[in-house]
């Protein structure tokens, strides 16, 4: 069995069935343009103050890039009863869902560079520090991703999953440190914060932008590793006790 | 060769349970390689269920499951190459077109570009679909949609196809394409377990059947030996003008030898264990004032042999029939 060409046309079907259609883009980039864009105007601050929005931009756009599409579609499907033709596919079930969510992946990736490249035209991106930024975009890409399989299989109809994610989804931009700073939030909500799988991209982004980071680089890499290994083997474990019944 | 590497599939008391229903109770069957096996039961017999559990899409409670001497009951995967399924629903892509969708589906069996653009040409044409090659699946018809689901389950030329009623819920015509093109790959040496609710169809496409009610097999045997005894039995059916209640009664007073049952639309079935001489049975009827326009022999056949095992009355499974929208023979 030739597992790379399962792996690869599902992830081809998925790219171009659902990842490179407008609503799509509308949702997953749009969106999180408007919602910097809104912070942006509210702070006051000049094209100097873009740099220091740029992590919050880029986390927003990975987070609702990979969660806004997948969760649907994932749900879309088991409903719909195609997701059955994939499981009767002679491919383990660990290979089936990176395939599922490689498309996502890819995407959400994509989505983080469109506001760099347009950053790029109204500030100096010169002092940036890549080797930590692109690694994070696809580790955040990578944990986002997984966090949107596991709302997909945790629910059982599309409404749901959309619900849902914006269950997750937006604690997440506002607890996260993007743009109101962990030590500024309230004690209680503080521990919720780290616990949180975009608190560790957003930190590395901050400090490979400039703004300075909280927490050790590595550290936060292994915690972006720790999280999307937990949600991908947690999703994995709904599929098989709520889908293979 | 051992017994089970002779057979195709090799179930042992298998059971499911979905909360407080018992979908499937110790079922156990074995299907020869190179069979066309029926498994025949109103809906929600089980039929699904047991389809589900032996290619990996349900957990049985408890039993085995060998497909092709492969222990698959606790790894449904290590046969799924040997296997293709057409499940109940059509449930291709609808945003993709027929052609793409079964290229797609034989790149999930990891078939080459070259490979898989061959066979999907090659079942277009079989199939009578090559005309809507380019279209999306979501506009095809249903009749359309089934064949397509057919051909999505052969793309890779499993050695075992399990079919899931795949005439249910299409015009007449289709259904008895698919009919023809189940029997074309029996004939071409695969192995099919087929599960159905249309009594004639099994009847005339398998070589065994197992009637399944209520999750439990009741029997199995050929088609032959199921009509034997009933084929010994001799049949005959009246069309009576004006009959009367008490007529029944008074047939069965006059000719206790012989069973009666009145049919809706004026119609008698007699049935005896020696030939039935219709002369004193016309003469009867028309002395209590009904007029017999007719009396032909029914041959008895699979519907009678399943009635009279399971109980239920193939009236029933034809009104399910009829509600699913056609299909009929």
């Amino acid at each position: 069995m030739k597992w790379w060409i399962a792996f690869w046309n599902i992830l081809v079907k998925d790219m171009r069935s659902y990842y490179l259609k407008p609503p799509n883009i509308s949702w997953g980039l749009i969106f999180p343009l408007a919602w910097t864009g809104m912070f942006f105007i509210k702070s006051g601050s000049g094209l100097e103050g873009v740099l220091s929005m740029l992590p919050g931009v880029v986390v927003v756009s990975i987070l609702f890039g990979t969660t806004s599409m997948l969760s649907v579609t994932v749900t879309f499907e088991k409903k719909g009863k195609s997701f059955d033709r994939l499981l009767l596919a002679p491919i383990s079930l660990e290979l089936l869902m990176l395939a599922k969510t490689s498309g996502a992946i890819l995407f959400g990736a994509a989505n983080a560079f469109i506001p760099i490249i347009l950053a790029a035209f109204l500030t100096d991106l010169s002092q940036a520090v890549w080797s930590a930024a692109v690694p994070a975009i696809f580790l955040l890409a990578v944990t986002s991703t997984f966090l949107g399989l596991f709302i997909a299989v945790s629910v059982s109809e599309v409404f749901e999953a959309q619900t849902f994610s914006n269950f997750f989804r937006f604690p997440m931009v506002f607890l996260c440190g993007l743009f109101f700073p962990i030590e500024r939030l309230p004690v209680f909500l503080r521990p919720l914060s780290y616990v949180l799988p975009p608190t560790y991209g957003a930190d590395i982004l901050q400090g490979a932008f400039g703004a300075g980071n909280a927490l050790p680089m590595p550290i936060d890499f292994v915690l972006l590793i720790v999280f999307s290994t937990g949600l991908f083997l947690l999703s994995l474990r709904n599929i098989r006790r709520r889908w293979i019944i | 060769m051992d017994k089970v590497s002779v057979n195709a599939i090799s179930v042992d008391r298998l059971a499911k349970r979905f909360e407080d229903v018992q979908a499937v109770a110790d079922a156990s069957f074995e299907v020869l390689q190179g069979e066309l096996f029926g498994f025949l039961g109103p809906n929600g017999a089980g039929k699904t269920t047991t389809i589900n559990m032996l290619t990996g899409l349900a957990r049985p409670d408890a039993g085995t499951v060998r497909i092709s001497g492969i222990d698959c009951t606790q790894n449904p995967k290590a046969a799924q190459h040997l296997t293709g399924v057409v499940p109940d629903e059509s449930n291709l892509y609808p945003e993709l077109t027929g052609f793409d969708n079964l290229c797609f589906c034989a790149a999930l069996y990891g078939m080459n570009k070259k490979k898989r653009k061959a066979r999907a040409r090659e079942l277009l044409e079989t199939f009578g679909l090559a005309q809507a090659a380019d279209r999306k699946f979501a506009g095809y018809s249903k009749g359309m949609k089934r064949k397509l689901t057919i051909a999505a389950g052969i793309i890779h030329d499993p050695t075992i196809l399990f079919l899931d009623e795949p005439t249910t819920g299409i015009d007449v015509a289709s259904a008895r394409q698919i009919r023809q093109l189940i029997a074309d790959l029996h004939q071409a040496g695969t192995t099919i377990l087929l599960t159905t609710h249309y009594i004639e169809e099994a009847e005339r496409l398998c070589g065994r059947i197992a009637f399944i009610v209520q999750g439990r097999i009741v029997r199995i045997d050929t088609v032959g030996n199921l009509l034997q005894p009933i084929q010994e039995r001799h049949v005959m059916q009246l069309a009576v003008s004006n009959p009367d209640f008490s007529l029944h009664d008074k047939l069965a007073e006059a000719f206790p030898n012989q069973i009666f049952k009145t049919l809706p639309g004026g119609l008698i079935r007699v049935e005896a264990g020696e030939p039935i001489r219709v002369g004193p049975l016309v003469r009867l009827l028309e002395e209590q004032g009904a007029e017999v326009n007719e009396a032909r022999r029914v041959q008895p056949s699979l519907e009678d042999v399943f009635v009279k095992i399971t109980g239920i009355e193939a009236a029933a499974m034809r009104k399910e029939k009829e509600k699913k929208g056609g299909g009929g023979l």
